[in-house]
């Protein structure tokens, strides 16, 4: 087993244990099988990439690619390593949005490799009350690709696990709740595509 | 702290597999002979909870030959995980993360290891004298005043709940008793099982002959023939088991009817705050029964009164 995979174990253990995330699947049939998928979540935490990516099944682990800002994570040392290497994040400057044209095509050349992506369409980290407007690089993957299906991801608690600013986690119970997918409709624009997706998370966050 | 086993303690485990046997062989038999839907899913759940009972038992049966560090780490654990079921289910704010960093990487572990320690005097003090007091003043430093009082009486709780009282429970082992030196194992072994057959005991005589509800709007499980025979049969059990303990017969059926009433409370005291709270269980950890609180809500409110019955008479 390579280095990269034994730290990607360990990180995923690591976070089920400090987090006690487990994934709750909305349709259980989604979790299993390999179907291409951009997951798109509400953010509010330095931990929410590793508790999607981790409560997912170690089979979809591998494909999916968390979309990171290359201005916190692509810096040298361990976190490089972290990011790219071991969790195979994908990089993309936070400076234009991922609506910008050339993370855009880095988003779409993944997609096009068959990866799975892990989206904040966010683009920052929230207080962890609401849930604020989403930036448009979701529409444009999906106007894109329109066969990706994409999985609204609420993510539960992780603001009072590890909140904006701390640096030491409380061992609370978090939970990623995965929705049914959703899809550009044919005749949608960008902004009641946005408002339609945002929904679907506050939607998840209400039921819950 | 030092624990010794000796044949009643063997005789003591040899009861409770042979217990859990008669359940699996029962459950087994339900699962057969029951047809209808309503029947089934209860006779699934019951089947669930024997096999939990099964792996708790193991557990806790290996943290005690390991003598008094597993104990004490095993309920460290418990605590740990008890607060964590109760904290997540109630609503925190931001200004209240530090203090909580404090109470489950500070005061959970300082708490056990006084009872390691067997330092008693600091023991029976340290969370409601040291952390009671620093919880608000953590929390007023954050400077978030919305709910002050309602936010630091919900840790203090907490702490005194999942981590306090639980922690009575191993403490047992650092009691000297004259004649009884090195087998308070049995008596950690006797609080446990009296308490928790007590539980199970209560559950099904609900189950089966149970009526009229004690407190309707708050749980309709606990009925008064239930709790009446499943308290008074367990409580029989604990005088039974006298040879375990220092007690004499007479005292043991005291002693259990006591932590039995007390448990009792605590499954009614716990039942509140989880209607409160809109929950059914405070978790999922283990299968049939819900969380780790639901399993030990007896035992919070057992555990200290029969840690100062014990220590104030026998010691």
């Amino acid at each position: 087993m390579s280095k990269e995979a034994i730290a990607a174990g360990l990180l995923a253990g690591v976070t089920r244990l400090i987090t006690g995330v487990r994934g709750h699947w909305q349709d259980p049939s989604a979790g299993q099988d390999g179907a291409q998928r951009v997951y798109f979540a509400n953010h509010s935490s330095h931990l929410d990439t590793l508790v999607i990516w981790s409560s997912l099944p170690k089979a979809l682990r591998a494909r999916t690619r968390p979309v990171a800002a290359a201005d916190y994570w692509d810096r040298p040392g361990l976190r490089r390593w972290l990011a790219l290497r071991v969790l195979n994040a994908l990089p993309v400057e936070r400076a234009g949005g991922c609506g910008s044209r050339d993370a855009l095509h880095h988003l779409i050349a993944a997609l096009d490799a068959g990866d799975s992506l892990i989206l904040f369409p966010e683009g920052t980290r929230g207080d962890g009350q609401a849930i604020g407007e989403l930036r448009s690089g979701l529409y444009h993957v999906a106007r894109e690709r329109p066969q990706v299906e994409l999985v609204p991801v609420f993510l539960e608690n992780l603001s009072r696990i590890l909140p904006k600013g701390e640096v030491l986690p409380v061992p609370l119970i978090g939970r990623a709740h995965f929705g049914l997918s959703i899809r550009l409709a044919p005749d949608e624009d960008r902004k009641a595509f946005l408002t339609r997706a945002r929904l679907a998370l506050t939607a998840l966050g209400d039921r819950k | 702290m030092s624990v010794t086993w000796d044949s009643q303690i063997l005789m003591l485990l040899t009861g409770i597999v042979g217990l859990l046997a008669v359940a699996s062989l029962i459950g087994t038999i339900l699962a057969r002979r029951i047809g209808s839907d309503d029947g089934r899913a209860v006779v699934a759940n019951l089947n669930a909870r024997t096999k939990s009972w099964w792996v708790m038992t193991a557990v806790f049966v290996a943290a005690l030959a390991t003598g008094g560090v597993g104990s004490v780490v095993l309920f460290a654990l418990l605590s740990f995980v008890a607060l964590r079921e109760l904290i997540t289910l109630t609503p925190t704010r931001r200004a209240d993360h530090r203090t909580l960093f404090w109470a489950f990487f500070v005061f959970v572990p300082v708490q056990y290891l006084l009872v390691y320690d067997a330092w008693y005097g600091l023991f029976a003090i340290f969370i409601p004298v040291y952390a009671f007091l620093f919880v608000p003043v953590r929390t007023a430093l954050a400077g978030d005043t919305s709910d002050f009082l309602a936010r630091t009486a919900k840790i203090q709780w907490g702490l005194m709940i999942a981590v306090y009282c639980v922690s009575h429970a191993p403490a047992l082992l650092m009691l000297q008793i004259p004649g009884y030196e090195g087998q308070s194992a049995k008596l950690l072994l006797f609080l446990v099982v009296v308490v928790q057959l007590s539980d199970v005991l209560q559950y099904v005589f609900g189950k089966t002959v149970g009526r009229r509800r004690i407190v309707p709007a708050l749980s309709p499980n606990k009925t008064w023939e239930g709790t009446i025979g499943g308290i008074a049969s367990a409580s029989l059990v604990g005088a039974l088991l006298w040879w375990s303990t220092p007690f004499s017969p007479g005292a043991a059926l005291l002693i259990a009817l006591v932590i039995n009433l007390a448990g009792f409370a605590g499954g009614l005291c716990m039942s509140a705050i989880k209607r409160d709270l809109g929950v059914k269980d405070f978790g999922t950890l283990i299968e049939g029964h819900g969380g780790v609180l639901d399993r030990i809500d007896s035992l919070c409110f057992a555990a200290p009164i029969f840690f100062h019955i014990t220590r104030y008479f026998y010691t």
